[in-house]
């Protein structure tokens, strides 16, 4: 008798092993985004108990300095990063896509004006451009949401141009042209849905980089105000209440894991749109 | 050649004067008031003090005379007076920029050299358990939050183990060396004061790893590919095919292949390790650049917050420069052309 092997479950292509992982880890963040308040026990804003207690049972993660609840505030913080992370990559990507695509396409001196203004940004170091930003417009997560955007739309302008540039040669495009369709639509129908794959993959593995800058300008009093549950800001309470080291772990180890989330789920889609790569 | 270097070198004073004006206006288009960083708040409401503060920092200028007078002292070297130190910012950077140099160099070395062994050793072992390990060590060091890294083994190393110092450059109990380049390794060397030059290496040590792991990712991440591209080379077969042992192939075949694109990366990261050394200085209460320029922006001290972004952005833009031309004069293709 001839075994029938049970018939077993294949992974699609596209689900590597780090993008499963990637998109589990995220997917866990974004539902803590949704039902952070069904998940938690405590306010985050609430003073629940002594200060600085140690992770107990009451407390999973231990309080902070001024006795509310680290697990509780943890949750929350997704509520802030996350959709802040989207908001900078798409506003960069729209902006940034945008520009970049007028100067790949038209040229000319509006094209170079475009990518002049692109070099002299992205001549700052991100860090320092965005915190001189957000200093001059005060603290506060949208003024930092402002700043990130002026820190990264020129990296999408220059990444869309390169892409328009070399898809505009190609031969498609050549016989749209001599089929006699218009300018607009050469763009849009013809270049510019050939253009996106290369800004997916960088737009996925950006979202965790925002988290982090953002992250980086609330430790140093810039991006969110107290008693807002943000991440680096929880950090940065942390950081002065050394023998307390439950304060400043958990809302690093969120910030690790979902930057790490969305390294791996690009990490996929980069093998899986370029397979020569792996 | 000699027209792209001369190209980009003629390029350079356009890009400076965008940093400079970019950095200028920037900050000047402001929601949160200098004045409250230079008068007291009891003060404020004192007509005559306010006046006297803006005429003595030239607030009550208009905004195109006050920048034609930053470019101006600019190119004589000064960068206006800090709000916070009352002393001229050039001279503030200028102290505290080898801080972070000895601080970002170190960097450098620990994380040019962690990434080429991680990344050769990916991309020898390709697909074993040892890639996936060194790609994740490596994905690890990109993803982490350096203030937190920095905080985490601080509170392991220091207060738990006691194996190495705390925060700062040297302990307090020591008396410096004098300043000849203000690395304080090298001035220990200089002046032969060892004790201090194993004291300032051993403060060196986190700082400089968690600083550089952040990059280690990029470069192995880079060499990993590169690696594996010259690898199955044909050249590498004639290698093996002739007698030569699996380190000499490696290293003395492959790598050496590598090295272009592995020293672009490197020249690349150093905006990486700028940005990192801002978060780390203020872990490491390392008194350079970076825990100046973040006090700075605290105290919306816009003298010194303009300043350090355009020497950030200088440094910058010359060691893409450098990079670039490195890059130019070490591939023969582009060489050529």
């Amino acid at each position: 008798m001839v075994a029938v092997p049970a018939p077993r479950f294949r992974r699609p292509r596209w689900l590597s092993i780090p993008m499963g992982i990637g998109l589990a880890v995220v997917g866990f963040w974004l539902l803590a985004t949704v039902l952070a308040p069904v998940m938690t026990m405590y306010d985050p804003l609430d003073l629940v108990g002594r200060r600085l207690q140690a992770p107990s049972w009451e407390h999973w993660l231990g309080t902070d300095t001024l006795g509310r609840d680290v697990l509780s505030r943890t949750l929350h913080g997704a509520r802030n990063s996350l959709p802040i992370a989207v908001i900078v990559v798409a506003l960069a990507v729209i902006i940034g896509g945008g520009l970049g695509a007028i100067s790949g396409y038209v040229g000319g001196w509006i094209g170079a004006a475009i990518m002049r203004l692109v070099d002299i940004t992205l001549s700052f170091p991100p860090m320092l451009l965005a915190m001189a930003v957000a200093a001059s417009l005060g603290p506060g997560l949208q003024n930092a949401t402002v700043a990130m955007v002026i820190v990264w739309w020129p990296v999408y302008a220059r990444l869309m141009r390169a892409q328009v540039l070399e898809v505009r040669e190609r031969e498609h495009v050549e016989a749209a042209v001599v089929a006699g369709a218009s300018e607009s639509r050469i763009l849009f129908k013809h270049i510019l849905p050939l253009c996106w794959t290369p800004m997916l993959v960088n737009a996925t593995m950006d979202l965790g980089q925002v988290i982090l800058l953002a992250a980086s300008l609330s430790f140093i009093g810039l991006g969110a105000t107290p008693p807002t549950p943000e991440w680096g800001a929880m950090i940065s309470d942390g950081a002065s209440q050394f023998y307390s080291w439950w304060v400043a772990f958990a809302p690093g180890a969120a910030i690790l894991t979902i930057v790490l989330g969305f390294n791996f789920i690009g990490d996929g889609l980069h093998d899986y749109f370029d397979p020569r790569s792996k | 050649m000699t027209r792209y270097i001369l190209r980009r070198l003629l390029l350079m004073p356009f890009l400076v004067l965008g940093i400079v004006t970019l950095a200028f206006l920037l900050t000047t288009v402001t929601k949160g008031d200098p004045l409250t960083a230079i008068v007291s708040e009891r003060q404020m409401n004192n007509p005559e003090v306010v006046a006297a503060a803006k005429a003595r920092w030239g607030l009550d200028r208009s905004l195109p005379e006050r920048y034609v007078i930053y470019v101006g002292n600019l190119l004589q070297g000064d960068m206006g007076t800090s709000f916070i130190t009352r002393r001229p910012v050039a001279q503030d950077i200028l102290y505290r920029l080898p801080a972070t140099m000895e601080l970002v160099i170190s960097a450098m070395i620990i994380g040019t050299a962690m990434g080429i062994t991680l990344g050769v050793l990916a991309a020898y072992y390709r697909n074993t358990a040892v890639d996936h390990v060194a790609r994740l060590f490596a994905l690890f060091g990109s993803s982490v939050p350096v203030f937190w890294l920095g905080l985490v083994l601080l509170y392991v190393f220091s207060v738990q183990w006691g194996v190495l110092p705390g925060p700062g450059r040297v302990d307090a109990r020591l008396t410096l060396p004098p300043a000849v380049t203000g690395f304080i390794t090298i001035d220990a060397l200089i002046a032969g004061d060892f004790a201090v030059l194993v004291n300032a290496l051993w403060h060196l040590i986190l700082p400089a790893f968690v600083l550089g792991w952040a990059v280690a990712g990029t470069i192995s991440r880079l060499v990993r590919a590169n690696m594996l591209e010259v690898l199955s080379r044909e050249f590498i077969l004639t290698a093996r095919a002739k007698g030569a042992g699996e380190l000499r192939v490696v290293f003395r075949h492959a790598l050496r292949n590598t090295l272009v694109p592995t020293l672009t990366v490197i020249g690349y990261s150093f905006a990486y390790l700028l940005t990192g050394a801002v978060l780390t200085e203020t872990i490491f209460s390392w008194p350079g650049m970076g825990s100046y320029v973040v006090d700075a922006a605290r105290g919306l001290d816009f003298p010194a917050i303009i300043g350090v972004t355009i020497v950030g952005g200088m440094v910058f833009l010359i060691t893409n420069l450098l990079t670039d031309i490195a890059y130019v004069m070490a591939n023969p293709r582009v060489r050529l052309s």
